[in-house]
């Protein structure tokens, strides 16, 4: 059931993507984000989701499957495309229908917010499905350090990420799992009005709070025990090591800016 | 009510990197009023079995047949809770699905959703909590105030609540002391026999399956490699091997007898006290000679 649902997951591979420093995918979907609101037209708009599939090419995942697991982010998408097409009054109108207007602006705008949303969540979504959660946080930690000096606790904060990330898959389990259990005792959590899908959650929840309450406690425990006592004087294990590949990606973007910046109008 | 899967094979996450086949062609008969027991190592496939039986998963190729309702692919589920009411599933660990105020409303739950008025619903409970051998005053307690062997008793009596027509257990005394244990796989039994429950058993326990089953059936790897009588299981101790699965202790203990006496008994003796019984007829007639 929601086993097609992608966040947090890894798929392991050996595509160029997936071989890049953990440090470099960071920074890059950091700029790219940035660089994202510098189109503003729809040659620049294009650019940018010709690079989106570039670079879903180079990380070798399949389009169908990244589709698929990005419904309930597509729905999300489809909803503000909708606001802005309603909402903008700017331009001329290009259809009327009883008190609903829709201007030539608020199409523009509603297909490039759409493209600016869909290449963001494509690109979040390929660091974290090339990259391990725990080179993710290994990274993070890496690029916060120099922040260490105003006593932000970095390794704490990493640790925290770390754990999330992990426990999101063994949560889903658990929620497919109980989900069953109601199921199997008539709860019914796909089907009815509202207001009993609703009642219908409260059985899925409850559980669900008690058990993560409960691995929490035995997380702390086990860490407890074997010595765990903060980021102070650990060593580390998995190296980071930046190469030259790790340098293209990025001066990719400079150029990726430079040609936005050229064709913006 | 019967229950036949015919050609069953399952795949998880179809179409993802992460697709997983975890059933290929299981063909199982298991007739009404029957206690048929699915044995198999960890990942063999049992507990996909098992979720078919209720239809919580459709195969994704070949079909099922639960009582007059025929389970396919592209079965819409308007028509599976009528199945879901006759057949109850105890799932492992079955105390992580207690969620209400109070261990009443809890076993009272599934019985209601299937549109069982209240009052009804509440004997059923007053009456069960006093068959599992809890004190009727955790009725108004919390569920999550008791202790583990009791959670596991109130769960077990919320599905028992919807009085099914079929009970699958998986593993049902998982963690449980040995006492408890006995007491519960009991009370199954007593059920099969007296209300005629079909009762299909998923276990790991060859002594569990070895007392209590009418048949067995053997998982492995996705497929259902052998099937029969217990008698016709534990003849074959090479082929149990293959599948990493052992003779439940009492057979054991009669092959080491049988090789010590250098004779053999009539037949293979699924308990201790059946194993006894003749062990005792075998010395007599001895001592006659």
């Amino acid at each position: 059931m929601l086993e097609k649902m992608i966040f947090g997951r890894y798929i392991p591979g050996d595509s160029f993507i997936h071989r890049l420093d953990a440090r470099a995918k960071l920074i890059f979907v950091f700029l790219f984000i940035a660089i994202v609101f510098i189109a503003n037209s729809w040659i620049t708009y294009g650019i940018l989701f010709v690079f989106t599939f570039l670079i879903i090419r180079m990380s070798k995942i399949r389009l169908y499957f990244l589709i698929n697991g990005l419904k309930p982010v597509v729905l999300l998408i489809i909803f503000t495309f909708l606001l802005h097409l309603i909402f903008t009054r700017e331009g001329s109108v290009i259809f009327e229908w009883k008190f609903i207007k829709i201007y030539e602006e608020g199409l523009r705008q509603g297909i490039f917010i759409s493209i600016r949303f869909f290449v963001l969540v494509i690109l979040t979504s390929i660091l974290t499905l090339t990259t391990t959660p725990i080179s993710i946080t290994d990274a993070l930690e890496a690029l916060l350090n120099p922040l260490k000096k105003w006593r932000l606790p970095v390794h704490e904060l990493a640790l925290m990420m770390s754990i999330s990330l992990r426990f999101i898959p063994t949560l889903m389990d658990e929620t497919d799992k109980i989900m069953k259990a109601q199921m199997a005792r008539g709860s019914d959590m796909t089907s009815g009005s509202l207001k009993e899908r609703m009642n219908a959650i409260v059985p899925l929840l409850i559980p669900l709070f008690v058990s993560a309450f409960k691995r929490a406690e035995d997380l702390a425990t086990a860490m407890e025990v074997r010595g765990y006592k903060g980021g102070e004087g650990r060593t580390r294990y998995r190296k980071l090591e930046w190469a030259t590949r790790d340098t293209v990606i990025l001066l990719s973007l400079v150029v990726l800016a430079i040609i936005l910046l050229y064709f913006r109008q | 009510m019967d229950i036949t899967l015919q050609q069953v094979s399952y795949a998880y996450a179809k179409n993802t990197p992460f697709e997983k086949r975890a059933l290929f062609d299981v063909n199982l008969d298991i007739p009404s009023g029957s206690y048929q027991a699915i044995i198999g190592h960890t990942g063999s496939g049992k507990s996909t079995v098992l979720q078919h039986l209720n239809a919580l998963l459709k195969p994704t190729e070949g079909s099922i047949k639960i009582g007059d309702v025929l389970v396919k692919a592209d079965q819409k589920n308007k028509h599976l809770r009528k199945v879901r009411q006759k057949v109850g599933i105890v799932f492992q660990f079955p105390e992580h699905q207690l969620f209400d105020e109070t261990v009443l409303k809890d076993i009272m739950f599934g019985p209601m959703n299937f549109g069982v008025p209240a009052e009804e619903a509440k004997s059923r409970a007053i009456e069960l909590t006093r068959l599992l051998g809890l004190p009727e005053e955790v009725l108004e307690k919390s569920p999550f105030d008791l202790s583990g062997g009791q959670m596991r008793r109130v769960a077990i009596a919320g599905v028992l609540a919807m009085n099914p027509e079929v009970l699958v257990l998986d593993e049902p005394t998982a963690g449980l002391d040995p006492r408890g244990r006995k007491e519960i796989m009991d009370l199954f039994y007593r059920l099969h026999q007296e209300k005629g429950l079909t009762t299909v058993l998923v276990t790991h326990s060859m002594e569990d399956a070895a007392r209590y089953a009418d048949r067995i059936a053997i998982m492995h790897d996705g497929k259902c490699v052998l099937e029969g009588t217990p008698q016709e299981i534990f003849e074959n101790e090479e082929r149990l091997l293959d599948y990493r699965l052992e003779l439940p202790q009492c057979v054991k203990f009669q092959k080491k007898v049988e090789q010590m006496m250098g004779k053999k008994l009539p037949t293979i003796c699924l308990t201790e006290e059946k194993l006894a019984e003749e062990l005792a007829r075998l010395m007599k007639e001895e001592r006659e000679v």
